[in-house]
């Protein structure tokens, strides 16, 4: 009768087009809600994601949100992961400072989305793909 | 899918309600409607309803400038209303503003600073 501790289950959300980065947006929401994330903490994250999603179709076209609660100590938090197989970066550090942009934006996307995070961890295989990890805490 | 964003217009004043959960497509479509509804209503001034957004990202920000730049152009004025406090929190810490675009706490005080200001 020991049932084991369900591990939260991860949400896999595909991202493609941008009905699927509102798609990403409300489920990021969602597990806000259910982690009792305060409400200016609902809206970073759920900004955070917009973000990340964005990037997905724009530079890669196709590619994943993936979000899970996360814990650490007495902490409780979301971690976000978005992966994609587009080309990937060749100077990450250059796409972190701000107003820096190969498309037409305002190049905040991703030095933007690191600011409302606690951790910010980004990945680039050049010609293979981009993932980016990040966790906000409640 | 395209959601659609109410217009309803009163003498020369325009009032756009965005609705939740706008992609960025209906995002553009909302443009080119407002613009439309400037034109055929002969409207002088635009409130942009955003309280029921619950995300405003750098695309939103970039949008609702260029929305109010156009509207601008067509020598209208308008005003945006109803930033919710977390978002506009939200904004400020990813480093998004939108400068010189008269913005208010709600529909009243938007039509306010809108007449004030003819």
């Amino acid at each position: 009768m020991n049932a084991p501790v369900a591990e939260p289950a991860a949400v896999l959300q595909p991202v493609s087009c941008d009905s699927d980065v509102v798609a990403a947006r409300q489920l990021v929401r969602k597990l806000a809600v259910e982690l009792e994330f305060s409400r200016p903490d609902q809206a970073l994250i759920a900004t955070a994601v917009s973000e990340l999603a964005r990037n997905i179709v724009k530079y890669a076209d196709e590619g994943e949100i993936e979000l899970c609660a996360a814990a650490s100590g007495s902490k409780t938090g979301i971690k976000v992961t978005a992966r994609d197989r587009g080309p990937g970066l060749d100077d990450v550090e250059l796409a972190l400072q701000d107003g820096y942009s190969t498309g037409n934006s305002l190049g905040l996307g991703l030095p933007g989305t690191r600011r409302i995070v606690d951790q910010f961890e980004i990945r680039s295989e050049p010609g293979r793909g981009l993932t980016v990890t990040v966790v906000k805490w409640r | 899918m395209a959601r659609r964003v109410p217009i309803i217009s009163q003498g020369d004043l325009l009032i756009a309600a965005v609705q939740e959960e706008l992609s960025d497509g209906d995002i553009q479509e909302m443009q080119h409607s407002i613009l439309k509804e400037v034109s055929r209503r002969a409207a002088s001034k635009v409130i942009l309803d955003v309280s029921l957004l619950d995300v405003i990202d750098s695309f939103g920000t970039r949008m609702l400038s260029d929305i109010a730049a156009s509207v601008a152009l067509r020598g209208a004025r308008i005003a945006i209303v109803g930033i919710r406090p977390e978002i506009a929190m939200a904004m400020v810490l990813l480093g998004l503003n939108l400068e010189n675009i008269p913005t208010a706490l709600n529909l009243d005080h938007g039509i306010a600073i809108l007449r004030d200001r003819s």
